[in-house]
C-alpha cells in the first residue's frame, strides 16, 4: 500500500518536473498544434463539457426532454410534409424512423456548430484572463452534444421496436459513423469559433449554413435520389456519409459502405486538420479581439 | 545558487488602436479595407490604424524564490506584462523564458458558474486554473474552510453574498501551488480581515521558496511582501529596484514636481462632466511650494471645470504618506452648510481650497489623492497619486531632540507634567 502511494507521488512530481522550461514569444505564420498542451488539460475538456451539461437545462420547464424533442417534433413535421404530402420515397421503411434515424446524427451536428461557433467569445472572460489551450472550449461544446445524442438514441431503439424493424448485423459500425460525425463537427465547429472571433457575422451566417447544410444532407431524402454520377462529389459533405452509414446500420436501407464512405472520410478529415491549424493560427489573437 | 525563474528579453507588445482593437470587425468592413489598401497604397500608409505599444524593450530577471513587485500607474503597462508571462497573450516581440509552471491570479473567481454550487465551482475553476482532478481533490477541505463557506457548500453560488463569492473565488486560486505565482490586485477584495489571510497566504508562498510576482496599487502591501520591485510607466521599465527605494521613487516622480499637477488634456476623459484641471500645493501667501514647513499652515487647492450641472458633487482629497497609508480624506461638501448650499454644482470652472492647519504633520514625503464623485452615484475622477510634496519638520515640536518621530503626524500637543506627592526619604 505504502509503497503504491509514494510511487504515484513519484509520479506526479516526475511529471511536474517535464514540463519546466517553456519560451514565451511571438509566433509568426502557421503555429505547431501543441497537442501535447492540449493533452495536459484533458481533463479540462471534461469539466467544461460537465458545466455545458449542468446548466443547459437550469430554469427550463422540459429539462433534458428538449434532447429528444427537438429532432422527435421535426421528425413529425418532416413525416407529414415530405413523408405523406410529398411522398418522398424511404427506401421501404416507414417515413417516420427513416428521416429520425438521421435527424439524430444531424442534430448532434447542427447543435455542435451552434454551440461551439459561439464558445470562445461566450467565455471570453476566461481567455483573456487565464491560459488554457483554447481549443478546449469548442471541444468541449461538441462533446455536451453527445449526452443528447445519446438520450434521443434511446428513442430511436423504442421507435425501431415499435415498428419492428430488428437493427441490422451491422450495427456494430455505428460507432465509427458517430465518430466521423464528431471529427466533421470539431472541424466546422474550430473553423466557425475562430472566425467568429474575428468577424461577428458568423453569427448571421450560421443559421443559413446549417439549413443549407441540411438540404444538402440526405436527411429528409434518401441519398438514392441523387444522381449516380454526383454521387461522389455529393460525398463530399461529410455528413451525408454518416447519415447513410447510420441507416445502412440500423435500418438496413441504402448502400453499405463504399466510396461514398471513403469519400467523406477524407472529406471529414481535411475539415478537421485544417480547422485545427487555422484555429492554432488565430489563437494568439483571441485574448486581444474577443 | 544561479537559479532563475523568469528572464525577460526586449519585450514588447503593440496594440492597434482604432476599430479593430475595441470594436470587432466585420467581413464587410477586412474586404473593403483589403480593397483601400490595394487601391491607395501610397496616401494610406499614414492614415492606417495607429499602433500603441503597451509594453516596450522591458527586460529583467527574477530570481527563483523571490517576491517581486511590480508598480505604475493604470495604464502604465503591468497588466500586459502579466498577461504575457501567463501566457495569455503573446507578445510582438522579445521573448520570455520561464522555468516552472506559470500559476495566474488574474482575476479570482474565472469561469465561475452562478448556477453551479460551490462544490463544483471549485472543481470547475481549478481546472480551468491547471490543476489536476486529484490535486483538487486532496486540497478541497483545505479550500473549503479557508474560504469558510462550509455550510454553503451545496448552494449554487448566484445566491452567495459578494464576500462569500470572493473568498471562494480566492481560496481555489490560492490554493493552487505553481513554481511561479503571478498576483494582479487581488487583495482590492473582501473585508479588512480576508485580506489579512490573503496577505498570509502569500508570504506563505513566498517562504515555500516560490517565485511572486505581485502587482498591487496599495504600497504598504507591496512594501510588506516584496524585496525588490520594477516600476513601470508608459511600457517602458524605469527601474528595478529593491522595493523601499521603488516606491519612494514611484511616488515622488512620474507625479510633478514644483507642488504641482496640472493635467494634459490627452489624460483624462474629455466627454466627463467633470474634468481636473490642476491640483496644487500653496504656503499661506498663496504661492506654489514643493515643500511645505510643519509649523506653518499650508493650502490644497483644486481647480476642475464642471462641464454640465452635477447633482451632489464632492471633489475631496487623499493625504497618503509614502508607505501607501492613508493620513485622511476629506471633501468639500464635508460641512453640513456646504452640502446644502452646493446640493447641486453647476457648470463652471471652479476651485476647492482647503487649509491644513500647522502644526499636524510630521517630516517627510506624502502624496496627494484626489477623489471626485457623487455619493453612491458615480465617481467622476479618482487619482491616489496625483500630486507628492515635501513637509520639513524643522521647528516642530521634540526638535530639540534629532530623531525621527514615528507616525505620520506631528501634533503639537498641551501636556501637563504635575507632581503628585514628593519622593519618599
Amino acid at each position: 500500500m505504502v509503497s503504491r502511494e509514494s510511487r504515484k507521488k513519484f509520479l506526479i512530481m516526475g511529471k511536474k518536473d517535464k514540463d519546466k522550461k517553456s519560451l514565451i514569444k511571438a509566433s509568426h505564420g502557421w503555429a505547431a498544434l501543441n497537442l501535447r498542451d492540449l493533452w495536459l488539460y484533458r481533463e479540462l475538456i471534461f469539466f467544461m463539457t460537465w458545466r455545458d451539461l449542468k446548466v443547459r437545462y437550469k430554469q427550463t420547464l422540459l429539462g433534458a426532454s428538449w434532447a429528444i424533442l427537438q429532432p422527435f417534433l421535426t421528425m413529425i413535421v418532416f413525416s407529414i410534409f415530405f413523408g405523406n404530402l410529398a411522398k418522398v420515397p424511404s427506401d421501404g421503411v416507414p417515413y417516420p424512423i427513416f428521416s429520425y434515424t438521421a435527424l439524430i446524427p444531424w442534430t448532434l451536428f447542427s447543435k455542435a456548430l451552434q454551440d461551439a461557433s459561439r464558445s470562445l467569445v461566450a467565455n471570453r472572460h476566461m481567455i483573456t484572463k487565464v491560459y488554457f489551450p483554447r481549443m478546449i472550449l469548442p471541444l468541449s461544446s461538441v462533446m455536451a452534444g453527445l449526452v443528447d445524442f445519446l438520450i434521443a438514441f434511446v428513442v430511436l431503439l423504442g421507435m425501431m421496436w415499435y415498428y419492428k424493424i430488428p437493427p441490422t448485423a451491422n450495427v456494430w459500425v455505428l460507432p465509427i459513423f458517430l465518430l466521423l460525425a464528431l471529427v466533421t463537427a470539431v472541424g466546422v465547429g474550430l473553423w466557425l469559433s475562430a472566425l467568429n472571433v474575428l468577424f461577428r457575422d458568423i453569427n448571421y451566417v450560421l443559421p443559413f449554413l446549417t439549413q443549407f447544410w441540411m438540404y444538402l444532407t440526405p436527411v429528409a431524402y434518401p441519398s438514392s435520389m441523387v444522381p449516380t454520377e454526383w454521387q461522389v462529389i455529393y460525398a463530399l459533405n461529410p455528413m451525408a456519409g454518416v447519415i447513410e452509414g447510420f441507416r445502412w446500420a440500423l435500418l438496413g436501407t441504402g448502400q453499405p459502405p463504399g466510396i461514398m464512405t471513403l469519400v467523406s472520410s477524407i472529406a471529414a478529415v481535411v475539415l478537421l486538420i485544417s480547422g485545427m491549424f487555422y484555429f492554432r493560427r488565430m489563437e494568439r489573437l483571441f485574448a486581444d479581439m474577443v | 545558487m544561479e537559479k532563475t525563474a523568469i528572464k525577460a528579453t526586449n519585450l514588447g507588445k503593440k496594440y492597434a488602436i482604432g476599430s479593430s482593437i475595441n470594436a470587432y470587425r466585420t467581413l464587410r468592413e477586412t474586404i473593403s479595407e483589403k480593397f483601400s489598401i490595394k487601391n491607395k497604397q501610397p496616401q494610406t500608409s499614414e492614415v492606417l490604424p495607429d499602433h500603441i505599444w503597451a509594453l516596450k524593450d522591458v527586460s529583467f530577471k527574477v530570481e527563483k524564490g523571490e517576491v517581486l513587485g511590480i508598480i505604475g500607474r493604470n495604464g502604465a503597462g503591468k497588466s500586459t506584462l502579466l498577461k504575457i508571462l501567463s501566457r495569455v497573450t503573446e507578445p510582438t516581440e522579445g521573448s520570455v523564458q520561464i522555468y516552472g509552471r506559470v500559476g495566474s491570479l488574474l482575476e479570482v473567481g474565472t469561469g465561475f458558474h452562478p448556477e453551479l454550487t460551490g462544490g463544483e465551482n471549485i472543481y470547475l475553476n481549478g481546472a480551468i486554473l491547471g490543476m489536476k482532478k486529484n490535486e483538487i481533490k486532496s486540497k478541497f477541505d483545505e479550500i473549503v474552510s479557508f474560504a469558510e463557506v462550509e455550510k454553503f457548500i451545496d448552494t449554487p453560488v448566484k445566491r452567495y453574498s459578494s464576500g462569500m463569492y470572493l473568498r471562494l473565488a480566492f481560496a481555489v486560486a490560492a490554493h493552487l501551488e505553481p513554481e511561479i505565482l503571478v498576483v494582479d490586485e487581488v487583495l482590492a477584495v473582501g473585508d479588512a480581515e480576508f485580506q489579512r489571510k490573503c496577505l498570509g497566504k502569500m508570504s506563505d508562498v513566498a517562504k515555500q521558496g516560490r517565485t511572486v510576482l505581485f502587482v498591487s496599487h496599495n504600497m504598504s502591501a507591496i512594501l510588506r511582501l516584496t524585496e525588490k520591485t520594477l516600476v513601470i510607466d508608459k511600457g517602458n521599465l524605469l527601474l528595478r529596484a529593491p522595493t523601499a527605494k521603488a516606491v519612494d521613487y514611484y511616488l515622488s516622480s512620474g507625479l510633478t514636481q514644483e507642488g504641482q499637477r496640472i493635467w494634459q488634456p490627452e489624460e483624462i476623459d474629455q466627454k466627463s462632466h467633470f474634468t481636473p484641471v490642476s491640483i496644487r500645493v500653496l504656503d499661506e501667501k498663496g504661492t506654489v511650494i514643493e515643500t511645505v514647513r510643519s509649523t506653518e499652515s499650508f493650502f490644497i487647492e483644486v481647480e476642475y471645470l464642471v462641464r454640465k450641472p452635477i447633482k451632489g458633487l464632492r471633489v475631496g482629497i487623499y493625504l497618503i504618506t509614502s508607505h501607501g497609508e492613508f493620513v485622511f480624506t476629506s471633501f468639500d461638501m464635508d460641512s453640513t452648510e456646504k452640502f446644502e448650499s452646493y446640493a447641486v454644482r453647476k457648470a463652471g470652472l471652479y476651485h476647492s481650497r482647503v487649509k491644513i492647519p500647522a502644526n499636524i504633520l510630521n517630516g517627510g514625503r506624502y502624496v496627494l489623492g484626489i477623489n471626485a464623485s457623487s455619493y453612491r452615484i458615480k465617481t467622476y475622477f479618482h487619482d491616489e497619486q496625483a500630486l507628492a510634496f515635501n513637509v520639513d519638520s524643522s521647528g516642530a515640536p521634540g526638535t530639540q531632540w534629532p530623531e525621527s518621530r514615528l507616525g505620520p503626524i506631528r501634533p503639537a500637543l498641551e501636556w501637563e507634567i504635575k507632581k503628585i506627592k514628593n519622593a519618599n526619604k
